[in-house]
């Protein structure tokens, strides 16, 4: 081997010491942190238990509170943005009637992030499930997909959004877990508003949270558990 | 001696010319935060871009570089709003440069804490 190829070798070898050496801090930061303007932690999981015990057939609090948060205009119209839905059902054969609200399940492998085309609708690191609005096409094939009828696309235009929830035409979306509430620190407008402290709304990763602690101790189940989509969103007395 | 009045000449008019025809913008409370406005009027949608993924996707809010904080400062100080009137902030500028914007079609153009105070006075 001639001494000039020794030389390149070593000049290879030190100079990619040099740029892990480099890159090392920053990516040690990045894992680090889990603040604010370092992007959220998928340390996290955000997720909601929801007592149905405690859930009233036709309280509705959860529902204003939530068209109120974001701007929902409230109608039920095949056209209109329903983000929580309250639903009843009765099992035919014992007569017993449950009543529990309905909204995007934050799963785990959404059903909604495989088929969108555009990347727009997309999981967070920390679970929660959003539409990218500035990616969104409004094609739909994500209402389609979501076995829980979460999604709702926006037909008209609209003016006077709450500027922590941007809204428009033509661009699908669905509950956000008030995301924008979460990042503040604050809970969900519908846990926030449940009259019966129903939805408990915390982070499933921390064992120490007091959704984790109830999960543990108590049965409750998923919805559609049989697609294994592994939902945010766990019900109890169901 | 024609040259250099010429020079001159050249030299002064791009100014005048400018202040004749430049829009007339309300820039609220205005001050200079993130970089001086020249930089910020060549660069601001890169910021604006960067940004909005930075935050929607990651979840890395930064308010100074958001849209709500730009519109806090520039947002008129008598209507609140950086898109009501022909000579607000971002209007006035974007109809002189004929360049559409879209963020207001779902963004709010309202100071957030006058949106606040107006949703729960209701």
């Amino acid at each position: 081997m001639s001494d000039l190829d020794m030389k390149r070798r070593n000049f290879l070898k030190t100079s990619v010491g040099a740029a892990a050496v480099a890159i090392a801090p920053g990516m040690m930061l990045f894992q680090v942190a889990n603040g604010s303007s370092e992007g959220v932690s998928a340390k996290v999981r955000w997720g909601m238990l929801i007592d149905t015990n405690q859930c009233k057939t036709g309280c509705n609090d959860c529902v204003t509170a939530c068209n109120k948060e974001n701007g929902l205009s409230g109608e039920t119209k095949a056209t209109d943005a329903q983000w929580i839905r309250k639903i009843e059902i009765k099992d035919i054969s014992s007569g017993r009637e449950v009543s529990l609200p309905m909204m995007c399940q934050h799963c785990e492998h959404p059903p909604c992030v495989d088929v969108c085309p555009t990347n727009a609708s997309m999981k967070r690191a920390d679970g929660i499930v959003l539409v990218d609005k500035h990616r969104c096409i409004g094609c739909r094939y994500c209402i389609m997909a979501c076995p829980y009828k979460a999604r709702s696309f926006v037909h008209e235009p609209l003016h006077d959004q709450n500027p922590d929830v941007p809204r428009g035409k033509g661009t699908v979306e669905s509950c956000t877990l008030c995301v924008h509430r979460v990042d503040q620190g604050l809970q969900p407008a519908c846990a926030e508003a449940c009259p019966n402290k129903a939805i408990l709304f915390g982070d499933l990763n921390d064992p120490q949270s007091e959704i984790a602690k109830k999960v543990r101790t108590v049965a409750s189940v998923q919805v559609r558990a049989d697609l294994r989509l592994n939902p945010g969103v766990r019900y109890q007395g169901l | 001696m024609k040259m250099i009045l010429f020079i001159l000449l050249l030299a002064v008019s791009p100014v005048w010319a400018a202040d004749a025809v430049a829009p007339k913008i309300d820039i609220g409370r205005g001050g200079e935060c993130v970089k001086d406005p020249q930089w910020m009027r060549k660069n601001h949608m890169h910021l604006l871009k960067h940004q909005r993924d930075e935050t929607l996707r990651k979840g890395a809010r930064d308010d100074k570089v958001s849209l709500k904080g730009c519109i806090e400062c520039h947002a008129s100080t008598s209507d609140d709003s950086v898109t009501a009137r022909a000579d607000s902030f971002c209007v006035a500028c974007h109809h002189y440069e004929a360049v559409k914007i879209d963020c207001f079609e779902c963004h709010s153009g309202k100071r957030k804490s006058a949106w606040l105070q107006q949703r729960n006075a209701k």
